[in-house]
């Protein structure tokens, strides 16, 4: 979830086990070095054949292109096998276990992508006539349904991106409600330090000044301090819930209805909806607005960094205000779309579009048929198996490594450590990378801020218990190696395709595109 | 429940090391009247993979598949063959089931290739740099707006009547909160683009300008003249590529000057999927760079001094500036943005260029054909792969019957622009390398039917 902030750099060659015996290539066995396209391709080489035929005749005018662009092309076993290599320096869920606490990275059905392949969802254009196209609306229809049901609220927009997209989707929602019933001046939203990032970027990017609510020592909101701090000024509060301490908020039903007396909103992060599906509904914890990242609960697959999806659920006080286009099942059974044209009738609060078309429908297709395969039965069993196995992550590492919150009670989805007990000159980072060397992808690290030098584990509900068994001794081996001050801990990984990287220097000296050497460089 | 590897005796056993008695002393601090006691209203219980997929698939059949009919969709998203090795390669688990780089040392992968597709995309786009991708190309339109005004300090955009109307409704919406100023504009329907009307209303405060190219009616113009113009009174030109595959054939925006180049690029490798996921194309000058949003990848080196890659100038990002960062953007397009690289990669600049030229010569031809039935206009003179007829009538209806005729048609101009009366009669007709001689043979004469 979070970046390496500890401001570690390399200042010499580590000794590193994988050096020992150079070889010709650089490789070692399966373990392959591959240079960048523009290093091995040259711009005349296609790996794709077209018909013949003529391509005389232009209507370009004098625009047509002269220049060269630059491009390197690869024939198809070339690229075949350049993207198989990088593909082998990837971890992945695939792999193993990948604890990355409020990321989810859980097990991606590939029923889900078969699905997703079928030509009457992948091959439809966006603007065919709404009669063509019935069963893709169809979709996105009943997948809005079962989001509304799985979390108790009134309404839905689905056209949202991702997770940051939604929040953005609902703090509008908000101030088009506020505005709409003439309360504009109130300008301030309340954000607890344990939030994501994405939470006060999201509302100063809508024009809301962000205060900080303060944690409590058990993990939780402050919630004195938060009703304190309501008030004619206050538009809305953002809280994570289970938060990312992995808590549950109990007082959040409480807390929503201070906001709402005091004429606020309640928006709800929803990246960790995981650890409650099927066993709680936000809606009835008086929550008007939240995201659900279809990439976490719903497992469409993360992809490297996306592609993700954002539906926001709305409660009935801000449905209304939600964005173009929508679908609306008619009496009739036909799914209309409801754009620009008929929205003035049909929807005439709208506070407008997000993006160009319908939203994620490749990511629509996959959650509808997890949920579809997992049903009422399977959900309520995923909430219940995160939430078992980050609890056991906790008990049989509360132990080993400080567990701030262990005292409070049980975790819900993830498990949350500090490095409090780390020997002198070591840091969570060093735990991280060494866990690498035991072929895991580390916790997320450093984040919640809340929490000094934090490792937050998230194993999800689709780790066996052998699975989490071999994670639990791996990480209990790493980290009494950092409390013994284990100097090999500092030069981790040693195993990994590579050391550890410079980021001081990329960020000092940005290079962000491939430029080709000089040429007398070039010729040596 | 074929996706939960624990058994009861796990779970058991596991409560038994927690010291739970039953799971729901894991859940004691839910209050009681917020769980849930039944079952999701309405929802069946789990289900088998046979029978999903018979559901799911009997849905998809409901939906007329754009590659099975005559086929003249564009306007945004564009048909193009795919080849078999894009869907393969973006299926490895390793780069489908990768989180976000965080971990450099074992995600090189993820890395590399980004790197490789912010190189591809700024040469494509002629920028200096591109960044890791966007949501898309409507909200990389709307980030580039936010963009300039970080940059000129100025807040008053001048969007072009040949921007894509969503990308314009997207803008609209989002200048409501951020305090820009929008001048829109429709588009006429003539020959000639808006570029000498941008020209006389950029003034001292504004920020950018905003120029779509090719434009909604397909139109290409040279952008220099505008280039020029923003520079003369310390604005920015912003230029919106909705179509990459014509950079293959037409000189990029960047070559002309245009400060921040941003583009869908939807049509190489990712193909239609109803609308997304899509992946945002986004590109500047070097010095911009760190007003850019999103994620950039960068070259560095290891601890043994071996070239690596890593996420970098994270400054500007959310995580770590919170309500001080250039966007609020996190997750992006990274699958899109591996498809669209690894297309780029087999086609190559030879490749690319073929298939712009097979896709200009078979636009051309089917405009001429077009413009023969009689009562047809060709409204686009300088095109790429889309252009614009005039229909004696309403397009509206005349797309809705050739549908019901297993003909899908293009895009009505009632359909993006329903409150303009002078655009009605207006279609707008994309030809790619997948629509063949016969399929504009079938709309030729279908329009001469329903047209006569």
């Amino acid at each position: 979830m979070s970046i390496n902030q500890s401001g570690w750099r390399p200042k010499m060659t580590a000794a590193n086990g994988n050096d020992a015996a150079p070889t010709f290539t650089g490789n070692r066995a399966l373990m392959l070095e591959e240079a960048l396209i523009f290093e091995i391709g040259d711009t005349s080489t296609t790996g794709v054949d077209f018909a013949e035929g003529d391509v005389a005749g232009s209507r370009l005018g004098d625009l047509s292109r002269k220049a060269p662009i630059g491009l390197a092309g690869l024939s198809e076993p070339e690229t075949i096998r350049h993207y198989t290599r990088l593909s082998r320096q990837n971890y992945a869920i695939d792999l193993g276990l990948f604890p990355l606490g409020s990321c989810t990275m859980k097990h991606n059905p590939r029923l889900n992508e078969k699905v997703a392949r079928l030509p009457g969802f992948a091959d439809v254009h966006p603007l065919q006539p709404v009669d063509t196209v019935q069963g893709a609306l169809g979709v996105i229809n009943e997948l809005a349904v079962w989001l509304i049901e799985l979390t108790g609220m009134h309404g839905v927009a689905m056209s949202p991106k991702a997770g940051a997209h939604g929040e953005l989707c609902g703090i509008l929602c908000i101030k088009a409600a506020l505005e709409k019933r003439g309360e504009g001046h109130r300008k301030v939203v309340l954000v607890p330090e344990s939030a994501h990032g994405t939470n006060p970027a999201t509302a100063a990017f809508a024009g809301f000044m962000v205060e900080d609510i303060p944690a409590t020592a058990d993990g939780r909101v402050d919630t004195d301090a938060l009703k304190a701090r309501l008030g004619p000024d206050v538009a809305a509060v953002m809280i994570t819930n289970p938060n990312t301490c992995g808590l549950f908020e109990r007082d959040l039903k409480a807390i929503s209805d201070a906001v709402h007396d005091a004429g606020g909103y309640v928006y709800c992060d929803g990246a960790n909806f995981n650890a409650i599906v099927g066993r709680v509904r936000p809606g009835d914890l008086g929550v008007d607005a939240m995201h659900i990242n279809l990439h976490k609960t719903f497992s469409t697959p993360h992809g490297g960094g996306g592609p993700g999806s954002g539906p926001v659920v709305l409660s009935e006080a801000l449905s209304p205000f939600g964005p173009l286009p929508f679908t609306a099942r008619m009496a009739d059974g036909h799914i209309q779309l409801i754009e620009e044209e008929t929205a003035g009738d049909d929807h005439p609060d709208t506070f407008g579009r997000m993006t160009a078309f319908h939203g994620q429908m490749g990511m629509f297709t996959r959650a509808l048929t997890y949920i579809l395969s997992h049903g009422a039965d399977g959900l309520r069993q995923v909430a219940e198996d995160a939430v078992l196995n980050a609890n056991y992550v906790l008990r049989s590492l509360e132990g080993t490594l400080d567990a701030p919150f262990a005292a409070s009670g049980p975790c819900m989805h993830e498990a949350i450590f500090s490095d409090a007990n780390l020997a002198e000159g070591f840091s969570t980072l060093d735990v991280a990378k060494g866990l690498i060397d035991e072929g895991f992808h580390p916790m997320t690290v450093y984040f919640p801020l809340v929490v000094h030098g934090a490792m937050l584990v998230e194993p999800t509900e689709t780790e066996s218990k052998a699975a989490l068994d071999q994670f639990i001794g791996a990480l209990r081996s790493v980290a009494e190696r950092a409390k013994a001050g284990d100097t090999a801990l500092k030069s981790a990984p040693h195993f990994a395709p590579r050391a550890r990287l410079d980021e001081t220097l990329a960020a000092r000296k940005p290079v962000l595109v491939w430029k080709e050497p000089p040429l007398a460089q070039a010729a040596e | 429940m074929r996706y939960l590897p624990l058994t009861q005796p796990d779970r058991d056993a596991m409560l038994e090391v927690i010291g739970a008695a039953s799971i729901d002393d894991l859940f004691v601090d839910v209050p009681e009247a917020a769980r849930l006691s039944g079952a999701i209203h309405g929802l069946p219980n789990h289900a088998s993979e046979l029978a999903v997929e018979r559901h799911m698939t009997a849905l998809a059949r409901q939906n007329t598949v754009a590659g099975e009919v005559p086929f003249f969709l564009g306007a945004g998203a564009y048909r193009h063959h795919v080849p078999a090795s894009v869907d393969h390669l973006i299926q490895r688990g390793e780069f489908l089931t990768a989180y976000t780089p965080y971990q450099p040392e074992i995600a090189q992968g993820t890395l590399q290739m980004l790197f490789e597709f912010q190189t591809q995309v700024a040469r494509l786009l002629g920028t200096d740099v591109a960044n890791a991708s966007m949501y898309d190309g409507s909200t990389a339109c709307w980030e580039a707006i936010g963009m300039a005004r970080r940059i000129t300090r100025k807040s008053k955009a001048i969007l072009s009547g040949g921007l894509h109307p969503h990308y314009v409704s997207v803008a609209k919406t989002m200048a409501k909160y951020t305090g820009d100023t929008l001048e829109t504009a429709t588009p006429q329907l003539t020959a000639d683009t808006d570029i000498d009307t941008l020209i006389a209303s950029i003034d001292a405060e504004t920020s950018c300008v905003v120029v779509q190219y090719p434009d909604i009616l397909g139109r290409i113009a040279d952008l220099t003249p505008l280039a020029d113009a923003c520079h003369a009174h310390k604005a920015l030109l912003i230029a919106v590529v909705t179509e990459p595959v014509a950079l293959g054939a037409i000189r990029s925006p960047g070559e002309m000057d245009a400060d921040i180049v941003v583009g869908e690029g939807q049509s190489i490798g990712v193909g239609l999927q109803f609308g997304g996921p899509y992946v945002g194309l986004m590109g500047c000058k070097e010095k911009y760079i760190r007003q850019m949003p999103g994620r950039f990848c960068g070259e560095t080196v290891d601890a043994n001094g071996k070239r690596g890659f890593v996420l970098t100038l994270s400054t500007r990002e959310q995580h770590i500036r919170r309500e001080k960062a250039t966007s609020n953007i996190c997750t992006n397009s990274g699958l899109c943005a591996l498809a669209f690289s690894i297309h780029m990669t087999l086609l190559g600049e030879a490749g690319l260029r073929r298939l712009a030229g097979i896709n200009h010569a078979g636009a051309c031809r089917a405009a001429d054909r077009l413009a023969q039935v009689p009562g047809v206009e060709l409204v686009t003179q300088s095109f790429f792969n889309e252009f614009t007829l005039k229909l004696p009538t309403e397009a509206r209806p005349v797309v809705r019957t050739l549908a019901d005729r297993g003909i899908l048609a293009g895009v009505s101009l009632g359909r993006l622009y329903p409150d303009e009366a002078g655009l009605a009669n207006g279609l707008i007709v994309a030809v790619t390398e997948t629509t063949t001689a016969e399929d504009v043979e079938t709309l030729a004469a279908a329009l001469e039917e329903v047209l006569a």
